[in-house]
C-alpha cells in the first residue's frame, strides 16, 4: 500500500497538515511508525514530516532543560548536562534504535515501550503543544491521561526541571533479555530532598497499567521522611496500589505486581 | 500515486531514483538500486539484519522512510570491500567462524563498524552492546564479538 509522505519545513505547517486530516500520521524517528506501514496498517494514509531545526534543539539552564521532539536518544547521550537522562536513554532498543527513535514518539508508544516518558513523569516534565488552535503546554499527567486523543497534535518539546543532585533522581528499567529488551517494570524516581527530609516525590511506572503512571502510595509513604530502610520498606509495600497491569509475553500481571516493590526497593537502596 | 524522485549518496556514488510513498529504505536498496546486502529479516525493527549506516550512523533501513535519506550518504555492506581486498572485519569475520548461514553478517558487519570508527578500542562490553540490535540464530554470537574484538586489535597492531 502506498502513502501520501508530506514534508513540511515549519512546525507550524505540519500541525496544521495534521489538524485537518483524521488519518495523517506524524513520523518522528519512525521506528513505530513504520512498522506499522511494513505492517500493511491501512489506518494511516498520508505521513505528515516536519524538518524544522527547532524539533531538535537542546536547550539546558541552570534549572530546567528543553528537549525538542525530535531529538534521538543518541543525541541525548551526547550531550553531558543531560547526564540524569543517560539511564533512560540508554535503556532503549540497541543503537540503531537509539540512533533513529525520538523523545516525541516515546510519549506515544505503547507499552510495553515509552520508557523514557516514564523518566519524563517523574520529574514532572511539560509537553509544548502545537494543534489546529495554537499552541500550549500540557502537564504529562495530563497529555498521557488524553494522549488517545492527541492525534492531531504535534508535540514541539518537552521540558522538565533537572534534579539537585544525582541522588535525587532513579531510574531502573528491569528487562529479561540484557542488554536489550522489552520492559518487566520501568520505574523512576525524582525524590528531592529539603533539609533531610524528602519533599515532593515522585515515583512513575511503566509496564504497570494502560499508560505510565505515578505510584501515588509510595510516594506518600515517602514524603516527610529520610530515605531509610522503614521509609524505603513502606514505599515498596505500597508500590503496587492502584496500577493495573496486563499479562504480556514479557511478564504476566501478577508477576509484575509481584516484583515491583523489590526492584522499588533496589531503585531506592541503591543496589544493583 | 504519484513518486517522489530521491537523490542520495550510495556507497560514495551519487544514485537517483523514484520511490512510492511510505517505501522503506530496504526496499529502495534491494529492488530498486538493486544492493542485495542489507536482508530483509523482520521488517520490525527487530533483527538488524537490515542495518546501514547513514552519515556514519547505523540505522534500520527497514524503519527508515525512504525519502529521509535524500541528500544522505548512506552505506552498506556492499561498500565495505575495497576493490578485490576485502575491509578488516570481514576478514576477522572470516578467520574467527564469525559467520555460519550468513544471514545476520551484513547487519553485523555494518554494527561492528559504526562501533570501530567511534570507538576503535572497544571492550568486550562494548561490542556486546554495539551488536545488541541484531540477532544471530546460528553462532551464539561468542565468534562474531571474537571477530570485532580481532579486527579493533589489527588496527591497533597496523597503526
Ligand atoms: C527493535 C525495537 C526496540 C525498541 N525498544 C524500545 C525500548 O526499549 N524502550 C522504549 O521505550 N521504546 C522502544 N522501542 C519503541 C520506539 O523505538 C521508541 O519508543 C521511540 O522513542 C519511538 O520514537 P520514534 O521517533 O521512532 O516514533 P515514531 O515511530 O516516529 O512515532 C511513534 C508515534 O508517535 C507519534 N509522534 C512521534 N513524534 C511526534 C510528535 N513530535 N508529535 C506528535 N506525535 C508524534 C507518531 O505519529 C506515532 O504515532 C523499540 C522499537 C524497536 C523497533
Ligand atoms: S529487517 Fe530491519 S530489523 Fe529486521
Ligand atoms: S550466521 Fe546465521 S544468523 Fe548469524
Amino acid at each position: 500500500m502506498t502513502v501520501t509522505v508530506k514534508t513540511f519545513a515549519t512546525s507550524g505547517e505540519a500541525a496544521a497538515a495534521l489538524s485537518s486530516d483524521r488519518s495523517a500520521r506524524y513520523l518522528g524517528g519512525g521506528t513505530l511508525v513504520m512498522r506499522a506501514l511494513n505492517e500493511g496498517d491501512i489506518s494511516v494514509s498520508t505521513v505528515v514530516r516536519a524538518t524544522d531545526q527547532a524539533l531538535a534543539r537542546i536547550e539546558v539552564t541552570n534549572l530546567r532543560v528543553t528537549i525538542g521532539a525530535g531529538v534521538t536518544f543518541a543525541r541525548i547521550l551526547a550531550e553531558r548536562d543531560l547526564g540524569f537522562l543517560h539511564a533512560p536513554a540508554r535503556s532503549i532498543g540497541g543503537p540503531a534504535v537509539r540512533n533513529m527513535g525520538t523523545v516525541g514518539g516515546n510519549l506515544f508508544a505503547p507499552s510495553p515501550f515509552g520508557d523514557f516518558t516514564v523518566a519524563l513523569l517523574a520529574l514532572d516534565a511539560t509537553i509544548a503543544m502545537q494543534g489546529g488552535l495554537g499552541t500550549r503546554d500540557l502537564p504529562i499527567e495530563e497529555f498521557l491521561q488524553s494522549r488517545d486523543r492527541q492525534n492531531g497534535a504535534l508535540v514541539l518539546a518537552i521540558s522538565c526541571q533537572r534534579p539537585a543532585s544525582a541522588d535525587a533522581f532513579r531510574y531502573r528499567k528491569v528487562a529479561r533479555i540484557k542488554p536489550k529488551g522489552g520492559s518487566v517494570i520501568t520505574l523512576a524516581a525524582h525524590l528531592p530532598v529539603s533539609s533531610g527530609r524528602i519533599s515532593g516525590a515522585r515515583i512513575a511506572l511503566g509496564s504497570m497499567a494502560a499508560t505510565q503512571i505515578r505510584a501515588r502510595a509510595a510516594e506518600r509513604a515517602l514524603e516527610g521522611r529520610s530515605l531509610d530502610s522503614s521509609a524505603i520498606s513502606a514505599a515498596a509495600a505500597a508500590i503496587a496500589e492502584g496500577t493495573s497491569p496486563t499479562d504480556s509475553a514479557l511478564a504476566s500481571a501478577w508477576y509484575r505486581r509481584e516484583v515491583a516493590g523489590v526492584h522499588l526497593r533496589r531503585l531506592l537502596s541503591g543496589q544493583e | 500515486m504519484p513518486k517522489t524522485a530521491l537523490q542520495f549518496h550510495h556507497n560514495g556514488r551519487e544514485v537517483a531514483l523514484f520511490v512510492d510513498g511510505g517505501v522503506n529504505l530496504l526496499v529502495a536498496l534491494r529492488e530498486i538500486i538493486g544492493d542485495m546486502t542489507p536482508k530483509f529479516g523482520c521488517g520490525q525493527g527487530g533483527c538488524g539484519a537490515c542495518s546501514v549506516l547513514i552519515d556514519g550512523e547505523l540505522h534500520l533501513s527497514c524503519l527508515t522512510l525512504a525519502e529521509t535519506a535524500a541528500g544522505r550518504a548512506v552505506e552498506t555492506l556492499d561498500g565495505l570491500k575495497d576493490g578485490p581486498n576485502l575491509h578488516p572485519l570481514q576478514r576477522a569475520f572470516m578467520e574467527h567462524f564469525a559467520a555460519q548461514c550468513g544471514y545476520c553478517t551484513p547487519g553485523m558487519l555494518m554494527a561492528a563498524k559504526a562501533l570501530l570508527d567511534r570507538n576503535p578500542t572497544p571492550s568486550r562490553d562494548e561490542v556486546v552492546e554495539a551488536i545488541s540490535g541484531n540477532i544471530c540464530r546460528c553462532t551464539g554470537y561468542e565468534p562474531i564479538i571474537n571477530a570485532v574484538l580481532a579486527a579493533a586489535a589489527g588496527g591497533r597492531a597496523r597503526a
